[in-house]
């Protein structure tokens, strides 16, 4: 009953933006129609737009585009990550090495690489893929360092005294305590591996989602950049619902979730 | 009753006699002492010398900041003092120490396991098949009462459930030596009573040299054979080492009544009441360390 009341009011929510939307661009209460229409564009243009898109069935090859690029960086950069992160956590002295580095390039905006991968990796996948793995890396990493420092030592300590050797302790205390900081961290992570597909395409690709926006755009088909930004909001909130679900089975173990008690 | 003499003879107080050859824990003048904040040099424990014999419970009782949990992690290995040797069934220790089980004050389970992974993971890490040690955990886990309990994560168990999953994960591996750290501390009294009880009695089935750190008088009468009175901190010191004649099995509810019971606790208190009002007069304000 309470989430039934939860999601009529999201509902709602939505229905009164269409509808000041609709007010707006259709009426002659803030302008004339056709100049707000141009700039705003209108709900029913915006929804006729994505209808077309999905009775052609041309928008299920670019939403396949765009997720395999997401989820291409998303496992390379997280597994990347995972590695490289142990690495450091467990040697200090290598860490504070590298550390300025791993600042520096972490401040680096990620749009100026976009044209360098672009001419390493060319127009397809994989120049999105690397840079969606920029973006995924760093998050990942530093959850991981933390997630191995932030160990908890009584654990540690029982876990040594049972008589576990290193890789043991690895493999049962460090790696799920890292896990459990990444699997927080899900979320973020799989979110930006979505913007640098989203972005790479924009910035130059012959499909996917920011591939049809970047197109509309040149055309001045304001429709269409809208329908392509409600397509990619809905992809990812449905991927996000995704994620709390796979986030609720692997983290069964820690308190927050008051189910099966 | 009996308070020897600070550190410089050692071996007469000690019950050597039934101890064949050497005693399952030797402090032989021990000093731990750790660097803190600054560059002030804390010396937590000075000059302890103690042993507990094979198959001996032996309760450490002293203030706060007595030092009380770092004698047992130099005994675990987990620390290595600064002077004095520690030796174990006669062979001085180097990095972890094998035979013992160690039983934490905190929450030591693994939070990602399940409590039977939690109890099996020794026998695993050992190499035990997966399922030869499984069973034997849920075996352990049935011994502590929770047989029902074995796919639950430690957060859905209770503060009393975690202590027993703990206590057979640390048991299961059948270790020569039991160190506990205020192992119940936390939990309140009842449940107290019952592991205490749990304890005698797993420990009466299989006796194990124990060295069992606490702050409260009453649980270490009740479970030991000999009861440790250290001084205030810093540089705490055996002040005192007491002999509990009391009879095995004890019913540790009913011997809180009991004349004998009482007669001991008197005379360990009135020593162990100067230590602690030491401690407090010495804690500047507030917060003990």
């Amino acid at each position: 009953m309470k989430s039934w009341l939860l999601l009529a009011l999201q509902v709602g929510v939505a229905v009164v933006l269409i509808l000041a939307w609709h007010v707006v661009s259709t009426t002659n209460l803030f302008g004339d129609p056709k100049t707000m229409a141009f700039f705003f564009s209108t709900p029913s243009d915006v929804a006729a737009q994505v209808w077309d898109w999905f009775q052609g069935g041309t928008i299920w090859y670019n939403l396949w585009i765009t997720l395999s690029e997401a989820a291409l960086s998303f496992v390379i950069g997280a597994f990347a990550a995972l590695v490289i992160g142990f690495w450091f956590a467990r040697k200090p002295m290598l860490a504070s090495v590298f550390d300025p580095y791993v600042k520096g390039a972490n401040a680096l905006p990620r749009v100026v690489l976009a044209p360098i991968f672009t001419l390493w990796f060319g127009l397809g996948i994989w120049s999105k893929v690397a840079l969606g793995f920029t973006l995924v890396f760093f998050i990942v990493f530093f959850n991981v360092v933390q997630g191995v420092k932030e160990v908890d030592r009584t654990v540690l300590s029982n876990a040594r005294m049972l008589g576990l050797n290193e890789r043991q302790l690895l493999r049962h205390v460090y790696l799920p305590s890292a896990l459990s900081w990444v699997f927080s961290s899900l979320h973020t992570s799989i979110g930006f591996a979505v913007v640098g597909a989203v972005v790479g395409e924009y910035l130059g690709s012959a499909a996917g989602l920011g591939y049809l926006i970047q197109q509309a755009e040149g055309m001045f088909d304001v429709a269409g950049v809208f329908a392509g930004m409600f397509v990619l909001a809905a992809f990812v909130i449905l991927i996000d619902w995704g994620v709390t679900i796979a986030e609720r089975r692997l983290l069964v173990w820690q308190p927050k979730g008051h189910h099966d008690t | 009753m009996s308070v020897p003499s600070p550190s410089s003879s050692p071996a007469s107080s000690a019950p050597a006699s039934s101890a064949p050859a050497h005693p399952a824990i030797g402090f032989r003048d021990i000093s731990i002492a750790f660097d803190i904040a600054g560059r002030n040099r804390f010396v937590a424990v000075q000059d302890v010398t103690l042993d507990v014999a094979e198959g001996e419970f032996v309760a450490i009782v002293g203030p706060t900041g007595s030092g009380k949990s770092t004698l047992l992690n130099a005994a675990a290995g987990l620390l290595t003092p600064a002077a004095g040797t520690v030796s174990i069934f006669g062979r001085p220790l180097s990095g972890l120490n094998a035979q013992a089980g160690y039983l934490f004050q905190q929450d030591a389970l693994m939070p990602w396991k399940t409590a039977v992974e939690n109890v099996a993971i020794s026998l695993e890490a050992a190499g035990t098949r997966r399922a030869e040690a499984r069973a034997r955990a849920r075996d352990w886990l049935a011994r502590v009462g929770l047989a029902a309990f074995a796919e639950r994560y430690p957060h859905t168990l209770s503060g009393g459930q975690r202590k027993r999953v703990a206590l057979a994960q640390a048991l299961i591996r059948d270790p020569r030596i039991i160190l506990m750290d205020e192992p119940f501390g936390p939990l309140d009294a009842q449940t107290r009573l019952i592991m205490g009880e749990l304890l005698l009695r797993l420990w009466s089935e299989n006796r194990k040299a124990v060295l069992f750190v606490t702050h409260d008088l009453e649980e270490a009468i009740s479970l030991a054979d000999r009861v440790v009175i250290l001084s205030a901190g810093p540089a705490a010191r055996v002040v005192g080492d007491f002999p509990i004649a009391l009879d095995r099995p004890r019913d540790i509810g009913e011997l809180k009544v009991d004349p004998a019971f009482l007669a001991i606790h008197r005379d360990i208190w009135h020593l162990l009441k100067t230590e602690v009002l030491k401690a407090y007069s010495e804690i500047p304000t507030g917060d003990a360390p």
